[in-house]
């Protein structure tokens, strides 16, 4: 038996580690997966509450976030594979221009 | 007492924990990739321990097979380098890494003070695939159905935005190398 705020806890910490890698990081690709570090975060605390009120629409909830996600990670790296067409950098400081 | 379902909450945690540290700690993206990975897998025990057996499935094979893979091809794709910083990435970090530090304390200890004896036990939630498919296909038939669509626009999206636009000045693109494919 694990309280449910221990789950909590760990999913906000893994957010805010997600927070911060968007922020600190200067690679695009990593800026990424920073966003991916958050929704792993929001899907433990779905599935803990899922568990917690045993409502099974918890886990469906987090089936949903992870086909929104894939589909985010397709198109996101594909605009990142223009972005490093145009610019052959993936140095987010020196794409602050919209227009080459 | 400590039963064997905290500890195996907290080794879990631990990996995932150091997985998140380790991604913000590296400077190549490959490593964080990798990092990334580690949470993933974790992640999926945590599931696991929830009694979440389908969502830890598809953690795995969705979220650590696939967007990951496809995050490392990006990666070889680009023949992404170690990340140089600026003056506002800095900046950033002094800023951006003690305000996280906070906030994060903030709602652990707020969530810890609003914790009542109500505890998560293992397995009681029954997340078989089937009681989990019958949910989807009667109750959330609607949305699943839209996300198809979703998922069909981003396939197309992601062809048009990656492929090569067709018309453009042949003088002006003169790097050459591994672009050389069509």
């Amino acid at each position: 038996m694990v309280p449910l705020s221990y789950y909590l806890v760990l999913s906000a910490i893994l957010f805010a580690c997600g927070v911060t890698g968007f922020l600190i990081k200067r690679n695009i690709i990593t800026i990424f997966m920073s966003i991916e570090l958050m929704l792993n975060g929001v899907n433990l605390s779905f599935v803990a509450f899922a568990a917690h009120w045993h409502a099974l629409a918890g886990q469906v909830f987090v089936f949903f976030v992870m086909v929104v996600a894939a589909a985010e990670a397709t198109v996101g790296l594909a605009i990142i594979i223009a972005v490093y067409r145009t610019r052959e950098t993936l140095n987010v400081d020196q794409v602050n221009l919209l227009k080459l | 007492m400590i039963s064997i379902h905290l500890i195996l909450f907290l080794a879990f945690g631990a990996v995932a924990l150091a997985g998140a540290i380790n991604l913000l700690a590296q400077t190549h993206p490959i490593n964080s990739a990798l990092s990334l990975i580690a949470v993933m897998a974790a992640l999926a025990g945590e599931y696991l321990l929830l009694g979440a057996e389908f969502v830890a499935a598809v953690q795995v094979i969705v979220y650590a097979g696939a967007v990951m893979v496809l995050f490392v091809f990006v990666i070889m794709l680009l023949n992404a380098g170690v990340e140089e910083h600026t003056k506002g990435s800095r900046v950033a970090v002094i800023f951006g890494i003690p305000g996280v530090l906070i906030s994060s304390i903030l709602v652990a200890w707020t969530v810890l003070q609003h914790s009542g004896t109500e505890e998560v036990a293992v397995g009681a939630l029954p997340g078989a695939p089937k009681t989990i498919g019958v949910l989807l296909f009667h109750g959330f038939l609607l949305p699943f159905e839209i996300t198809s669509i979703l998922i069909l626009i981003a396939i197309m999206g992601a062809v048009v935005l990656a492929s090569k636009p067709p018309t453009g000045p042949p003088a002006a693109s003169p790097a050459g190398g591994p672009r050389k494919v069509d």
